[in-house]
């Protein structure tokens, strides 16, 4: 059994996974505990960890649920985190201005190219999403007045009608987590619905569920702009926590990175992409502490948790428990 | 108004077509020999092998190791063949094995996991400094091809060589036995495997002779380019939207496409200014002109799947 049949099993109705509330408890304590350490470096951690687990979320609703396996989703970062710059550069810092900007040109991003991607399957689906990726990664590189390939760094933080919400780190993470959560329940129950029962049958089989009567082309379509809008708001979010931007936002490494995220907490579960941009950032952090070769170690792990932890931090999770209850 | 052109500066403009072709054809060839590889191991194993970039760039450290041992440019690069296959091999034996019935996403993540390796271990090996390999002294002049056109004879020997391969896996492919097998196996693995034939082994053939084309491409193309970590990425991009142009096993379709992407891009690059200048005002045509060259590879891609959704040559029976 592939990894992508063996993901998503249908979110049960009414009975408490203790697994994502445990999870945002954590995250909800966190600047408590912050606040003993080096609170500005590990508030600024786990503010990028909820940060990318909104964009990780994104491609898990794809790639988990959908079975599109996106390879572009960089662009969307890039698209959010640019909507900042670029409308600071011009003096306009109102997220109730460029919120809505971020997210609205990710959804036209979104929409028109995945007319184009959604015609195509497998390989060729990841191969054109990493073709638009890469437009639009040097489109931004090309935006002399705004840096260009050097990137442009965003002098204020965005604002809430006039009120610097955001200038407060504490306040921000908690800003971040609000956004994380709401992007976390908006797509559960998306997959919950009858739209996502199809989403999800057309990934099984999508020659069934034509036939059975459904568009599928246009059910892939909007959560494509779905996900692309939650990669616009994490974007949108990235930008003012580095308060720089960058075209390195869209590399395709940066796309890979996501995905890579998404296995390491578990396909098709929503909170395992959260556990795996935590574990991706912090690993990262850390073994970049230990040594400055920390990829050495990084990479056979990649390896070894393909070939031997399959399902990834979820699945292995599952694992001890079965084995508890069975002793 | 724009002074009128001179003879002179369109024969200058001329020679400057002339060169950029021909550098546009030695990117072509050089993409294909990465790509020929590529496509190979995707179309008969459909494994996706996010590792053959760095596989191209550990032929060109492997030359310059063994140039700077033995001296001798054949010498150097007969060894880094040697050793890049067995590399590759070791690979296989390790960890590709146990990937091919594995689904694409879990392909795309472990060789991923190998390429941060291998670019970190080079780095820690030879050091992150540009290494650098002479051109053979007989080969390191330039040719007058025309008058008024000189061009370097490095440069012409990769495109003869990448021609020569080129040849080289059509006979291979379409002529003998092991190509029967290979084009069978693209398209119909598992009834080449009833009919009892070893695939493991076919694989391990396709795989080897994969690795030891990228490093050959790698060993090649070390005069020009300095050898650095990470130089394998861009290609290795490249090479997929060159096999994915060309459609996924097809070995024709993988040298179409590939000299293609190589004059597209190098003629987008080095004209597309001067073509926006045609419709735009001078200033914005220099800030536009860049991005669009670069872009250009990949509208190419885009546009040849929404028309074809497979590639230009998708091979028969997928």
């Amino acid at each position: 059994m592939s990894m992508l049949e063996s993901a998503a099993a249908p979110v049960a109705r009414g009975k408490i996974e203790w697994l994502p509330v445990a999870i945002f408890a954590v995250l909800a304590l966190a600047p408590i505990a912050c606040a003993y350490g080096a609170e500005t470096y590990w508030l600024g951690l786990f503010t990028s960890v909820m940060v990318f687990a909104i964009a990780a979320i994104a491609v898990d609703l794809l790639c988990g649920f959908g079975g599109l396996v996106t390879f572009g989703h960089a662009a969307f970062v890039g698209i959010g985190a640019y909507a900042v710059a670029i409308f600071g550069a011009e003096g306009i810092t109102d997220m109730a201005i460029t919120l809505p900007a971020a997210l609205a040109v990710s959804a036209i991003f979104a929409y028109l190219t995945g007319t184009i991607c959604l015609r195509t399957k497998n390989v060729y689906f990841i191969m054109i999403t990493l073709a638009f990726g890469q437009m639009a990664y040097f489109v931004a590189g090309s935006l002399a007045p705004y840096g260009g390939d050097d990137g442009i760094s965003v002098k204020t933080r965005s604002t809430l009608f006039g009120y610097a919400i955001f200038d407060n780190d504490r306040a921000f993470y908690y800003c971040v987590f609000a956004f994380l959560l709401a992007s976390y329940l908006l797509c559960r129950a998306l997959i919950g619905s009858r739209f996502g029962r199809v989403f999800r049958g057309a990934r099984d089989n999508p020659t069934r569920m034509a036939t059975i009567g459904f568009d599928v082309f246009r059910y892939q379509r909007v959560a494509y702009v779905i996900a692309g809008c939650l990669g616009g708001l994490a974007g949108f979010l990235l930008a003012n926590a580095t308060e720089f931007v960058s075209p390195a936002y869209m590399s395709w490494q940066r796309s890979g990175e996501l995905i890579i995220m998404v296995l390491f907490g578990g396909l098709g579960t929503l909170h395992g992409a959260i556990l795996g941009a935590a574990s991706y950032i912090l690993l990262e952090s850390v073994l970049g502490g230990v040594t400055e070769n920390w990829k050495l170690i990084f990479g056979p792990m990649l390896v070894l948790i393909v070939l031997f932890a399959r399902g990834g931090l979820i699945g292995l999770f599952g694992a001890i428990k079965r084995k508890l209850s069975h002793d | 108004m724009e002074p009128r052109r001179t003879a002179a500066s369109r024969a200058m403009s001329f020679t400057l077509f002339i060169v950029q072709i021909l550098n546009g054809l030695q990117f072509g060839v050089l993409l294909f020999l990465i790509a020929a590889g590529l496509t190979l191991v995707f179309g008969v194993m459909d494994f996706i092998n996010l590792a053959h970039g760095v596989q191209y760039m550990l032929g060109a450290y492997l030359a310059v190791m063994f140039y700077t041992l033995t001296g001798s440019f054949v010498a150097a690069l007969l060894l880094a063949l040697v050793a890049a296959l067995a590399f590759g091999l070791l690979l296989e034996f390790t960890v590709f094995r146990h990937l091919y019935d594995r689904d694409h996403l879990e392909q795309v993540i472990a060789t991923f996991g190998i390429i941060l390796f291998l670019n970190q271990g080079v780095k820690v090996v030879w050091g992150a400094a540009p290494l650098s390999l002479p051109i053979p002294d007989s080969l390191s002049g330039v040719v007058v091809l025309m008058p008024g056109l000189i061009y370097p004879i490095w440069r012409l020997v990769i495109i003869g060589a990448g021609l020569a391969v080129g040849l080289l896996l059509y006979i291979l492919v379409s002529r003998t036995r092991v190509g029967m097998l290979v084009r069978a196996g693209a398209t119909h693995a598992p009834i080449v495997s009833a009919l009892g034939v070893d695939i493991r082994r076919l694989f391990m053939i396709v795989f080897g002779f994969g690795t030891m084309l990228a490093a050959f491409a790698g060993v090649m193309i070390a005069p020009i380019l300095s050898v650095e970590p990470g130089m394998g990425d861009s290609v290795l991009i490249l090479a997929f939207v060159v096999i994915v142009i060309g459609g996924i096993g097809s070995m024709r379709g993988a040298f179409i496409a590939a000299l293609l992407v190589g004059l597209v891009d190098t003629l987008g690059r080095s004209f597309m200014i001067d073509i926006l200048r045609l419709a735009m005002a001078p200033s914005p045509a220099r800030t536009v002109g860049p991005a669009l060259a670069s872009m250009l590879i990949y509208v190419l891609m885009a546009l040849v799947l929404y028309f074809r959704p497979a590639g230009l040559f998708p091979a028969r029976g997928r």
